[in-house]
């Protein structure tokens, strides 16, 4: 290195033009640059390893034992062969049925008042901090508070308490999504709808929420993907099962209930091959169901532009 | 809801006042949204409430004590939650470490040109993908693929450096090493996605001035982007690290649950989040408001996490605005 900066020198005391304008692929400086390049290449694809590994053990483990058997039977006990994780499905479609019949409305009521209404009022400021808080909440919080407010009160671990904990992590991804979907709408639109003498209410439901539409699907969508795969608001709500939602002629809505990632969770631990091969294929069902949903919102996302 | 539409345009006109059934509809939805609207304040306060007035009992019995105490033993009701507040931390700064440098590393990569934008967006995806999968399933690659994989390595370091805090014990299967690791992979997308976002606001202007004053394409990313944009990479740290002080379900599987305070990145260990996953499902009326309590502890950290975040972030888009 000295000796190409006193060869610059040099050349800068005798002969000022002289000096080589373009860099030198050897001087020290290029090599540094390059070397951070090279160094940032290797850690993108480092990066992206624990994706694909992922991925690939999915296809390979959960893949060899997925089967009709599995997706349709109860989970099988100790030194049980076979089995599957039916009423898991059920269970996680169930509760986050639920969830989403809470989240969304309350999401979008009040993504329209922080859009519509008040955007500049002291309760809109002071929601859009609340939403931002709760988007931080760590999940395992979530299954505290649905635990104080349900578990200890009804007595029981059950699936609306379990739809109680994953509403209160998906509202924050819907209220902020959907404010911002529906402050895209251009005003142009709203002006000329209150100049035929709309009211509030009307442009909001015929002019803004239509339009704005994708947007606020595109939010739904994350959240619903994000809960279905969400576990620790799950374990003390919702508990596990080893049965059907629907069993012995009745719903069991005050009963614990199994749900596809509690499974994976509770069979990861155990010492039985049986036990583990199916929390693949569960997790395979699991990450597929999440992808699909998540692509699908990436899909209307891209259609709206 | 206009009242008959067909109507009015027989009349020629689309416009016309409401009818007093628009106005009492208008009142009502108006009234609806700002219920909405102020059940989240009512479900902020609510959480706080409940898990703070639950906590309360636990509090009272075992104040301070319990903060500094490792002992955890049900029957004799002596309770403390100093090793999993340490393991918290610890974990969450480990994989911040890890998680930090490649999502910083990552967002350079994908705003500063390296790749054709086609490509760019396949990594994009690939990342914004890395956060879409389930802790859970994380937890089960983590025991089946990541602890194998890093065994014989840390066997070998501990062997050779024992003497460093960091290898004094060796790789039992579950420990702290291999639950960063995985913590690490779910702080990366985090960073990443907030530094870009930081990154973009630095106009392009500036890069233009820096390459016209001979820089290499490096010197101009660390000498004069990075400092242009530190608020807000600064502001995706303190993130990520808040998502990695709640995350449970990676750590409840792979930490060990060990109530110990330690140095050693092999050693098993426990966090808060973990210690609620796992003793809230068979929680005694004894335990029940220390975990409250503990939930309480870790609901104060990440808050106070979040918002210094949220705090930087706003920081961060005012200086980007101004310039």
């Amino acid at each position: 290195m000295n000796a190409v900066v006193s060869r610059a020198e040099a050349a800068a005391r005798n002969e000022p033009d002289a000096l080589p304008i373009e860099r030198q692929p050897w001087e020290a400086r290029s090599l540094t640059s390059t070397f951070l390049s090279a160094l940032v290449w290797v850690m993108a694809v480092i990066a992206a390893i624990p994706l694909f590994s992922v991925l690939y053990m999915l296809a390979v483990k959960g893949g060899s034992r997925l089967s009709w058997e599995a997706l349709t039977s109860l989970p099988p006990a100790g030194f049980e062969m076979g089995g599957g994780f039916g009423n898991a499905i059920v269970g996680t479609i169930a509760m986050v049925g639920i969830a989403a019949g809470i989240s969304v409305p309350v999401g979008i009521l009040c993504a329209v008042f922080l859009s519509e209404l008040g955007p500049e009022s002291r309760t809109a400021n002071a929601v859009r901090f609340a939403a931002k808080t709760l988007t931080g909440f760590p999940s395992i919080l979530a299954g505290v508070f649905a635990y104080a407010m349900v578990v200890l009160l009804t007595g029981h671990y059950s699936a609306p308490a379990g739809g109680l904990a994953l509403a209160v992590l998906m509202v924050p991804t819907v209220i902020l999504t959907a404010e911002e979907a529906m402050r895209m709408v251009p005003k142009i639109m709203k002006d000329a709808a209150y100049g035929i003498g709309c009211t509030r209410t009307q442009v909001v439901l015929k002019v803004v929420l239509p339009t704005a539409m994708p947007g606020v699907l595109t939010g739904v969508m994350l959240a619903v993907a994000r809960a279905a795969g969400e576990t620790a608001p799950l374990l003390f709500t919702a508990l596990f099962s080893s049965y059907w939602l629907y069993h012995e002629g009745e719903w069991a809505f005050g009963q614990p209930t199994a749900s596809l990632a509690v499974l994976i969770f509770n069979f990861s631990g155990m010492p039985f091959e049986n036990q583990i091969e199916l929390a693949w294929a569960a997790s395979l069902i699991l990450v597929l169901l999440v992808l699909v949903v998540n692509l699908t919102s990436r899909f209307i996302a891209h259609r709206r532009v | 809801m206009s009242s008959a539409p067909a109507a009015e345009l027989q009349g020629g006109s689309v416009s016309g006042p409401p009818s007093p059934f628009d106005y009492f509809f208008d009142r009502a939805f108006r009234g609806l949204a700002y219920a909405g609207a102020a059940s989240i304040l009512l479900l902020l306060a609510l959480i706080l409430y409940e898990i703070g007035g639950k906590a309360l009992p636990g509090i009272r019995e075992h104040g301070v004590a319990l903060l500094v105490s490792s002992n955890w033993d049900v029957k004799a009701g002596e309770f403390g939650i100093l090793p999993a507040i340490w393991g918290t931390l610890y974990s969450s700064l480990l994989a911040l470490i890890i998680g930090g440098a490649f999502g910083v590393a990552m967002a350079i990569f994908l705003t500063q040109d390296f790749l054709p934008p086609r490509l760019a967006q396949v990594f994009r995806t690939i990342v914004e993908l890395l956060a879409a999968i389930p802790s859970v399933v994380y937890g089960l690659w983590g025991i089946f693929v990541v602890i194998p994989v890093i065994r014989p390595v840390a066997d070998w370091l501990h062997d050779k450096l024992a003497v460093i805090p960091f290898f004094s014990t060796s790789l039992a299967g579950p420990g702290m090493l291999p639950a960063a690791m995985v913590l690490a992979i779910m702080v990366l997308p985090t960073v990443a996605a907030v530094s870009q976002d930081a990154l973009r606001l630095v106009p392009y202007k500036v890069k233009e001035a820096a390459y016209g004053l001979g820089t290499t394409r490096w010197e101009a990313i660390l000498k004069v982007l990075l400092p242009a944009a530190r608020n807000g990479i600064f502001g995706a740290l303190v993130l990520g690290f808040g998502r990695a002080l709640g995350e449970t379900m990676a750590l409840a599987m792979l930490v060990g649950n060990s109530n110990q305070v330690t140095l050693s990145l092999f050693a098993p260990a426990n966090t808060l989040a973990a210690l609620l996953a796992l003793n809230f499902p068979e929680a005694g009326p004894k335990e029940i408001p220390v975990l409250m309590y503990a939930a309480l502890v870790l609901l104060a950290i990440t808050l106070l996490v979040n918002i210094a975040g949220s705090a930087i972030m706003v920081l961060a888009g005012r200086q980007g605005g101004a310039r």
